[in-house]
């Protein structure tokens, strides 16, 4: 099939930045995007042009390296997916796609569709662990943990760390990505003793890195590739709260 | 060259327990004095800086992605293996060990491997602590599923997803370090070169992979944890920005390297679609508990699988190996997937592919269990190929996934080279031949957490680690190398892409020196190969400069590096003459087809020196010693 790509092109951080049209023929209906993408680049390198530079690794959705948004939406219109795993057959001949970096103050960009996401980093760095010395475990069977549990909070872990909820929150907002990692480590009963600081401090490092405020828009959800849910928010919310309870004095917080 | 494993004396079960009560220590206020550099943050490197960091040492870890948590443990799928026997079905540390020393034909080393048994249990205590969502019993008790090569049932596992919430465990772990300024991490940071000062590992030239500034950075030990090479095949299992290159330039700098050629080609991957392909998927494992493999009995069967009657389908696995039936290691797994497909009776728009097929586990189990079980592996094949697993068999099709071959490294995880020590898949000692399922996690997290934090105070507390004057003539020169090298590439101008370059090469690989070897192979591989580096360097086109960010130069470099390592994979294949494991020569097999090992001649290991561009390397041997095991025809019959 033959496809219009418009993409973003911007050498650097200083750069304007401006769309860019190609033209493609030949994708074929079993290439993932970004193997379209390689397509595009090998002819641009062999016409003499600088190829588009775009973030990927293990291809396998997985990695939380690739994303940008297409026609509008992060990681295109499949749900449930990354850019890595969406395929060229749920696509039409002659579509007309835009591509675009995550756009979000908290993301400056690097070139072309790559983004800057160490705000990430510093959130995670900031509380988002167990702090477990090595070899000071018990044996693993020590605690038991309902089935239902460790499989909820799995369902949190599966967060990739990606940016995708932040890139389509119209707020810019981190809420389901740090909801997420609090919520992971918050349904284990591993994770109790540093519960209510750890919310403190993402939170706090969260706000610091500039992401917006949560105002229920719930796109971050329904573009999340893990299908992460909102509830995450919620814990993150309820923990938070029982930390400022905590630190002002008040007793009053039950968990 | 000075090969000395230095493998402690006592017995095998003592030897870990005795090492660790006397080896010598550094102060706690001293190793806050020592800095020490990382390269990687996988399981091994992550694991390694974490617990280095606890100890005290001042740490700086490097990863070429943007966040240590993507390295390529993340796509670990299915499970990671430990001793502890809680499903009472006789399993003991000696007995994962001998699984893995049999699993790997013969050709790992005992200590090591009796070593990584015994610590396995640890780990599992660890990952949990960490807050690692281990799959569960109803009970709450923690779960395990069986894995290729083993009777009994020692895998733990997080969904399809172990490695993503074993590095996760390990990447928080890191990060509380971070916090606590023990560790530094520079993400999107590529290593080029080793600074060796007096024959020690002093420092690392990197580049910024987004400024495309050099520099360098100094420490009194590096740990290289750069993970596996398969992508010297092009098509593999790996991440696209998995290298050999660390390995390769400190090879380059005097570190010997070890069965380079011993690779592991997955039997379960999706198989390969078209030209434009740029990685293989794999299907964990796992799915081989409850799928049944087959192919057509005729030759050229073009039938949908469904409409194809049972007596006509061939359970080759099952037939051949009554009593491992579809469990049986990956080597032979995938060697009998070639065979059956060069019979014509492969599967698929290609012909290279057979069936993995759960009606049976359906039938038995419900949909339900096996959702519970694999429903992201099911879902991840439906994405890629389009067709619901429930309904139709999977085609699979051997890949190539992990290299046992790697830096040499003695008892302590250093390399021949004092100060460089090598964890995780970047080393060669644990699996010998061929790799068990579910223990290279098992290996990097022992590595990383439990052995380098234990052997690493011997080499600190007896050394001297003057400072490095970094504007002394052997850092300069290194620098300017490694400048050098990629100013080179960036000059060659040529018309031809890095990936062509890299796709040519990987086709020749995947057919000489795959699942199956031949001397006749081997030096008709050397040639190719040798001619297509010749004409990467005088024709390859790498646009854009050095002083920015710049993809295309990341991968030429790689690619330069794969040639050279490939060549040496060919080299090293073609001295094994015998089949052990993944290695199978066509000249050496029994009169079933099976490997024939020569223990006679090559119970060693493979080492090899470096000596200089377009000099033939130098062959050493580490003669392998079996103390507790029985060298035996491995039979999974
Ligand atoms: C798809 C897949 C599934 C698997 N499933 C299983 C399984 O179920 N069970 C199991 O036991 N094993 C499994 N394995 C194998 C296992 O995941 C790996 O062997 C293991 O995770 C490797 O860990 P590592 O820490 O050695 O390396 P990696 O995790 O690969 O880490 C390498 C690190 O080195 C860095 N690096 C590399 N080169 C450079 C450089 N030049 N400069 C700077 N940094 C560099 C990278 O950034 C990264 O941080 C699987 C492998 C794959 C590919
Ligand atoms: S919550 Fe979802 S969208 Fe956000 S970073 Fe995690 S995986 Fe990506
Ligand atoms: S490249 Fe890893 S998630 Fe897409």
């Amino acid at each position: 099939m033959k496809l219009t790509l418009e993409i973003w092109r911007q050498k650097d951080a200083n750069d304007k930045g401006h769309f860019e049209t190609y033209e493609l023929d030949n994708v074929r209906s079993h290439m993932s995007f970004l193997e379209m993408l390689d397509v595009l680049n090998q002819e641009l390198i062999e016409k003499g042009e600088e190829p588009v530079a775009f973030d990927h690794d293990c291809r396998e959705a997985i990695c939380g390296t690739c994303g940008f948004v297409i026609n509008g939406v992060a990681h295109g219109h499949m749900k449930r997916n990354t850019v890595c795993q969406l395929h060229m057959r749920t696509f039409n001949d002659g579509d007309h796609l835009v591509l675009e970096p995550w756009r979000a103050k908290a993301f400056p960009l690097v070139r072309d569709l790559i983004v800057d996401r160490s705000a990430f980093e510093r959130i995670q760095r900031a509380g988002g662990y167990i702090s477990a010395r090595t070899g000071s475990a018990p044996d693993a069977n020590s605690i038991l943990i309902p089935k239902e549990q460790a499989e909820a909070a799995l369902d949190f872990a599966e967060c990739i760390g990606c940016g995708a909820c932040v890139a389509s929150c119209p707020n810019g907002a981190a809420m389901l990505f740090v909801g997420a990692r609090i919520a992971h480590l918050g349904f284990l009963p591993q994770g109790q003793p540093e519960r209510v600081e750890r919310a403190k401090a993402m939170v706090a490092a969260m706000e610091q890195e500039g992401f917006g405020a949560c105002t229920n828009y719930t796109s971050c959800e329904a573009t999340c590739p893990k299908g992460v849910s909102i509830v995450g928010i919620a814990k993150m919310n309820k923990d938070y709260f029982n930390a400022k309870l905590f630190s002002g004095g008040n007793l009053g917080g039950k968990e | 060259m000075k090969l000395e494993a230095k493998i402690p004396s006592g017995p095998l079960a003592d030897k870990w327990t005795d090492y660790k009560a006397h080896t010598a220590l550094v102060s706690p206020a001293n190793k806050r004095k020592h800095t020490i550099l990382i390269v990687g943050t996988g399981l091994a490197g992550g694991g390694a800086a974490a617990a280095l960091g606890e100890l005290g040492y001042k740490v700086k870890a490097f990863c070429y992605q943007d966040s240590a948590r993507r390295a390529h443990s993340i796509a670990a799928q299915g499970g990671i293996n430990a001793a502890k026997n809680y499903q009472n079905d006789g399993d003991t540390v000696f007995r994962l060990f001998y699984d893995t020393i049999k699993g790997g034909d013969f050709r790992a080393r005992e200590a090591n491997t009796y070593r990584l048994a015994e610590i396995s249990n640890e780990i599992i205590d660890q990952c949990v602590a960490q807050g690692v969502p281990f799959g569960r019993e109803y009970s709450g008790y923690l779960a395990n599923r069986t894995f290729g090569g083993a009777q009994v049932s020692r895998t733990f596992y997080a969904r399809g997803e172990t490695g993503q919430q074993l590095l996760l465990g390990a990447y928080n772990s890191l990060n509380a370090q971070v916090n606590a300024g023990n560790v530094d991490v520079f993400e999107r940071t590529e290593m080029l070169d080793l600074i060796v000062i007096d024959g020690v590992a002093r420092g690392i030239v990197v580049r910024d992979m987004v400024s495309g500034e050099v520099s360098s950075h100094f420490g009194d030990a590096v740990l290289l944890c750069t993970g596996g090479y398969s992508n010297v095949f092009f098509l593999s299992t790996s991440a696209k920005g998995c290298n050999g290159s660390a390995l390769w330039r400190a090879y380059k700098r005097g570190a010997a390297f070890a069965n380079p050629s011993f690779t592991q080609i997955h039997p379960t991957a999706i198989p390969q679609s078209g030209d434009f392909q740029s990685k293989l998927t794999l299907m964990s494992e796992s799915l081989r508990n409850d799928g049944r493999v087959w192919v057509p009995k005729k030759a050229g069967d073009d039938r949908p699988p469904n409409d194809i009657p049972e007596d006509e389908r061939d359970y080759y696995l099952e037939r051949i190996y009554p009593s491992f039936g579809n469990m049986v290691p990956r080597d032979v797994a995938s060697r009998n997937a070639k065979n059956v497909c060069d019979e014509g009776r492969g599967i698929g728009p290609t012909k290279r592919g057979v069936y993995l097929d759960f009606a049976v586990a359906i039938e038995r189990l419900g949909v339900d269990v096996i959702k519970d079980r694999y429903g992201n592996l099911f879902e991840m094949y439906e994405m890629i190929n389009d067709e619901d697993p429930y309904e139709t068999p999977m085609m699979i099709y051997p890949a190539p996934h992990y290299t046992m071959g790697g830096l040499w490294v003695d008892y302590d995880l250093m390399s021949n080279m004092p100060g460089l020590f090598v964890l995780g898949e970047a080393n060669f000692s644990d699996h010998g031949a061929n790799r068990l399922g579910a223990s290279a996690l098992m290996q990097g997290l022992a590595d990383g957490f439990f052995v380098i934090p234990n052997t690493l105070g011997q080499y600190i507390a007896k050394g001297k680690h003057p400072d490095v004057d970094p504007n002394c003539d052997e850092v300069r020169k290194v620098e300017q190398d490694a400048k050098d090298f990629n100013q080179k590439l960036l000059d060659i101008k040529g018309s031809k892409t890095v990936d062509y370059f890299h796709r040519a090469m990987g086709m020749i690989m995947l057919d000489k020196c795959g699942m199956a070897r031949s001397k006749e192979g081997l030096n008709e591989a050397i040639e190719k190969i040798g001619k297509l580096k010749e004409e990467f360097w005088a024709d390859v086109k790498v646009p854009g400069t050095g002083e920015s960010l710049n993809q295309e130069l990341e991968k030429a470099g790689r690619v330069a590096d794969y040639f050279d390592l490939a060549i040496l994979m060919c080299l090293d294949a073609r001295e094994r003459e015998e089949s052990c494991g993944g290695h199978f020569r066509e000249e050496h097999k029994t009169e079933e087809g099976e490997a024939r090992r020569d223990d006679e001649n090559f119970c060693h290991v493979a080492v090899w020196e470096w000596m200089g561009e377009d000099q033939a390397p130098q062959a050493h041997k580490e003669e392998l010693e079996f103390e507790y095991v029985e060298l035996t025809q491995r039979s999974y019959k």
